[in-house]
């Protein structure tokens, strides 16, 4: 694309800066203790201001409300839209990006704000713009331009609840080596690692291999874990180790729930463990209800292969 | 040995930024606003500070908080380390800088985008490498980092030990919580707060819920700590340093110490207390108010144990008959503590300390309070003060 061509592109571009992508539009169906519930429940949003009748009369609002993040889900199309969608300004300005080889697209972020909440029987209007277009950047993805759309939400009464800004960017897609676009797709988050120093690595590679040990000075006998470098009894540099055999007894235990990281399965149950040897360690309750582990309860440990990368001991009821 | 401080360090000045969950400034640039709010209610200049101390977790290097608030030569700066565990070591090096003459005016300060920039609840594996790292290697492949997962590892336990319930968890939450609601600074601020949403609230880390745990903040705050002489002079009653200590006891991990014989338990903060009541000739009796440092609700529990208030295993009684609220034996967390004020890592709590004492606090208590304690994240190395009034 010569600088002349591309002037004359972004100026088609730029025009669409402003247009109506959608006039305001009450949604189909009124705000719904139904459509509230069921998205709560894939949320995993436990507020009872959403869903508990109940409650939310004793409180402050006097009656439920619709979580705010809601708000653009009021007037989404549903299967309709499988049937083809009719044309409006952000199809044009996506065709027009296409024609131009801007195929790939990539929505970036969204941000909304809130002003007013909105409860059942409420109806909720949207309308829509395009609200600014970049100018052509070079991303990861290869260069292109962002978009933004802007969303402005009122309820029947003509009152603004909120606001959401789609941005988009749309991106003319760069040939990737084969080995990495094949690392790409294989790519699937594990478990943070251990690094790896001095002191921690020999014990790290005896858990790839299948056992856990335990550091013993080798002057007075002092198991000691986690490794350090010196014995605190006797101050002997000297070590060598004992493997574990991951008889044990949990002495605290907590199931992890929020934030989920990814590379994690959960349920997550992680406790400190006292081993037979006698040092603790702090590791995994697997093979039973969380609700199940308790303090006191015997536990087995095997060290086993948890994801593609990662070997640890995971305990299980003894 | 007794260290000998007593009275020899009293802060002189106060001050916070806005708190907030987005800022929109540099961290560097709270720094400088709330270091300059303290010199302000001091009736300081910029030029009369010679010291600074900060945490070692600060971003803000001294030298840039100098130059950008014009206070020229500096003689004293020292970092403490230890995340929330620094916030009365902060106070220990400024004291020990006053009280020694290595410095006439130090300011103690904390500024951090704690929530719209590094957030602690991310974990620690994510975006901090240091030598810490090691360390924390002994967790994470497990899945357990967070600060909220490692404290609710030690409250299993002791609440197994001792059959606290989450009653007191409550109490603790609540009374912190009624305080913020009446602090226009505190994000609580107007907010009704009721067990059933502390009970309908998500579950972080068994047993810690949502309303267990303190508020990710934007925001700085600064105390400015000089000679009593120096004080004489200036626009604040001075509030003194009676005693202050920070101690890392045996067999000590960051949040992870669970290689104790008996894992549940604070032993670094039982030493620092006995420290500073013996340096200061006080005890417990003699405290009437408290900032006592709420990272997590269970957290104040075992303080108010280690700083003698109650008997091993009573904290739970203690807080269920009223203790921490305006009425009680021990207005605690005035302010709103970190639960619903901000979470500036414990500093907000000296400025709120040297409030109970000048008896300007927006919670300040019907009764004289003429000593009031302050203390450090738990969990790690920690340390607490008790501040007084000038004799
Ligand atoms: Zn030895």
């Amino acid at each position: 694309m010569t600088a002349n061509e591309l002037n004359a592109f972004e100026d088609e571009i730029n025009a669409f800066v402003g247009r109506e992508v959608c006039p305001p539009t009450p949604a189909k169906d009124d705000v719904n203790t139904a459509m509230i519930r069921q998205w709560t429940e894939i949320i995993g949003d436990t507020n009872p201001a959403y869903t508990n009748e109940a409650w939310a009369a004793k409180s402050t609002r006097g009656k439920s409300i619709a979580p705010p993040a809601m708000m653009y889900v009021w007037g989404q199309e549903g299967f309709a839209v499988t049937t083809g969608r009719p044309a409006d300004a952000q199809a044009d300005l996506v065709s027009l990006f296409n024609k131009h080889g801007y195929t790939g697209v990539l929505g970036t972020n969204v941000k909304q704000e809130y002003f007013k909440e909105v409860s059942p029987n409420d109806n909720v209007v949207m309308e829509m713009v395009i609200d600014n277009i970049s100018e052509r950047k070079t991303t990861g993805r290869g260069p292109g331009y962002f978009f933004e759309t802007l969303s402005t939400f009122t309820n029947q009464h003509g009152e603004k609840i909120g606001t959401q800004r789609f941005k988009v960017l749309k991106f003319i897609p760069q040939e990737q080596p084969a080995a990495a676009a094949a690392e790409d797709t294989l790519q699937v988050p594990t478990r943070i690692a251990s690094p790896r120093g001095h002191d921690n690595k020999w014990w790290w590679d005896a858990c790839d291999a299948g056992k856990v040990l335990i550091q013993r000075c080798k002057n007075c006998q002092t198991l000691r874990h986690p490794p350090r470098p010196m014995c605190g009894e006797c101050q002997s540099m000297e070590w060598d180790s004992i493997e574990s055999t991951l008889d044990g007894e949990v002495l605290s235990h907590t199931e992890l729930h929020h934030p989920k990281i990814p590379g994690y399965q959960y349920p997550l149950v992680c406790a400190v463990i006292r081993l037979g040897e006698g040092t603790n360690i702090v590791s995994n309750v697997v093979g039973c209800d969380p609700s199940a582990v308790h303090i006191g309860m015997r536990v087995k440990g095997k060290v086993e292969q948890v994801d593609e990368k990662t070997m640890l001991p995971q305990f299980y009821p003894a | 040995m007794v260290a000998n401080v007593k009275d020899k360090a009293v802060i002189v000045g106060i001050g916070n930024t806005k708190f907030s969950k987005e800022s929109g400034v540099s961290e560097l640039s709270l720094a400088v606003q709330a270091v300059k709010a303290a010199i302000d209610d001091a009736g300081l200049k910029p030029s009369d500070i010679d010291g600074m101390a900060t945490f070692t977790m600060d971003t803000n290097d001294e030298i840039e908080v100098a130059r950008a608030l014009g206070v020229g030569e500096l003689t004293f700066y020292g970092r403490s380390h230890y995340g929330g565990g620094a916030a009365t070591s902060c106070l220990h090096q400024a004291t020990m800088a006053v009280a020694t003459g290595m410095a006439e005016t130090v300011v103690v300060y904390r500024a951090l985008n704690g929530r719209s920039g590094h957030r602690f609840s991310g974990g620690v594996a994510g975006d901090i490498t240091t030598s810490d790292a090691i360390h924390w290697g002994w967790y994470m492949p497990y899945g357990l980092l967070t600060p909220a997962s490692w404290v609710a590892m030690f409250t299993e336990r002791w609440m197994h030990n001792t059959g606290v319930t989450k009653d007191a968890l409550f109490e603790v939450a609540h009374s912190t919580r009624v305080y913020g609601a009446n602090n226009p600074a505190a994000f609580f601020y107007g907010r009704h707060f009721d067990r059933a949403e502390y009970d309908a609230a998500r579950t972080i880390a068994s047993p810690l819920q949502l309303f267990d745990c303190c508020q990710e903040s934007d925001g700085g705050s600064a105390v400015i700590v000089t000679t009593p002489e120096r004080a004489r002079d200036l626009k604040q009653p001075a509030v003194s340093v009676r005693g202050v200590a920070q101690c890392a006891a045996d067999n000590q991990e960051q949040m992870t110490s669970f290689y104790r014989e008996e894992f549940a338990g604070i032993p670094e903060m039982e030493r620092a207390a006995e420290n500073v009541y013996a340096m200061s000739g006080l005890t417990v009796d003699d405290i009437d108010a408290a900032v006592i440092y709420d990272a997590f609700s269970p957290i104040v529990l075992w303080q108010l144990e280690a700083w003698g208030f109650c008997g091993n295993g009573e904290s739970g009684d203690f807080v269920l008959d009223g203790a921490l609220r305006t009425d009680g034996r021990l207005p605690t967390n005035t302010h709103g503590g970190q639960l619903s004020e901000a979470y500036i890592h414990g500093v907000n709590g000296i400025v709120e300390a040297t409030r109970l004492v000048r008896g300007t606090s927006v919670n300040q208590p019907a009764k004289d309070v003429n000593h009031a304690l302050v203390t450090s994240g738990v969990g790690i190395p920690t340390g607490g003060a008790i501040l007084g009034k000038m004799n």
